[in-house]
């Protein structure tokens, strides 16, 4: 009976996994090129990172070229939802004019959990250079509170 | 319109490799191109990436983007799904560009370029003479 190498399982397993990666291609696709194919990563746009400091969490997303009259958000509860639209040129051009055609573009709808609650009505959100920045203030009995030690 | 460096996804994988080294990591941005009756039309998604912090310029029939993405929230991360990087792509163009007719526009983290065609590679309409 052959010995059982637990690292050799694993090792396996890795290889098998990979395997699994490879066949879905999306480890090698980058993203820019996915972003807007359905099933796949359609529920992943905008990209977001999330930034904290004691008053206010700062939500930034990648959007390049999204206009902003469609851009639109609202915060019900802890839920922060984004919607909006970009599109590949701003007039009409048509299909066999394009030599080239990278760019992900589409409609968007993203929800996203916020770590804390936050003030809904101080909410503010700016757009600048393709980047998203919502302000979300922390609401009051979410801040933290300095605890004075008394010494007795 | 040839590009001039390496594709997409190569330029990516190398961008992997060390995170330390933030400054010089770069990424070649998505780009669509279209054709008008006058020229050619380029856009590039460069997200982060102010109007000074922009470099566009020819030489030698070489179109160089180059722009360094920055970010401005303050506050500690504590969720990140992308990083900004650097963007950077090279473009090799054809004479029929009239090279100081070349404009360029940033909009919402859009780069748009117009690269008019010259003078005698625009479509001409040839009049048939009956005679």
């Amino acid at each position: 009976m052959a010995e059982l190498n637990p690292w050799q399982t694993l090792e396996t397993f890795r290889r098998e996994l990979d395997r699994v990666f490879d066949e879905t291609g999306t480890r090698n696709e980058p993203f820019f090129r996915t972003a807007f194919l359905p099933g796949r990563a359609a529920r992943r746009y905008p990209l977001t990172n999330l930034y904290e400091d004691k008053d206010a969490v700062y939500l930034e997303a990648l959007a390049p070229g999204v206009d902003p009259s469609t851009l639109s958000l609202s915060v019900v509860g802890n839920t922060l939802s984004i919607t909006g639209e970009k599109r590949r040129v701003a007039g009409d051009v048509k299909p066999e004019a394009f030599h080239r055609s990278e760019r992900a573009t589409g409609k968007f709808v993203r929800h996203l959990q916020l770590p804390v609650e936050v003030d809904e009505n101080k909410v503010h959100a700016d757009y600048k250079d393709g980047l998203l920045i919502v302000t979300l203030p922390k609401a009051e009995k979410a801040k933290p509170k300095q605890i004075a030690v008394q010494v007795g | 319109m040839a590009e001039k460096t390496v594709a997409a996804p190569e330029v990516q994988k190398a961008s992997m490799t060390e995170s330390t080294r933030h400054q010089e990591r770069y990424v070649a941005p998505p780009v669509d191109i279209y054709e008008t009756r006058d020229g050619l039309v380029v856009l590039a998604d460069l997200p982060g990436v102010a109007k000074e912090a922009l470099d566009v310029r020819v030489d030698n029939n070489v179109l160089t983007i180059r722009g360094h993405a920055r970010h401005v929230v303050p506050g500690e991360v504590t969720y990140r799904e992308y990083e900004l990087v650097n963007f950077f792509r090279q473009f090799e163009l054809s004479d029929k560009v009239d090279q100081g007719q070349i404009t360029a526009d940033l909009k919402c983290g859009v780069l748009t370029l117009s690269l008019p065609k010259a003078e005698e590679a625009k479509p001409r309409q040839i009049e048939v003479r009956v005679g």
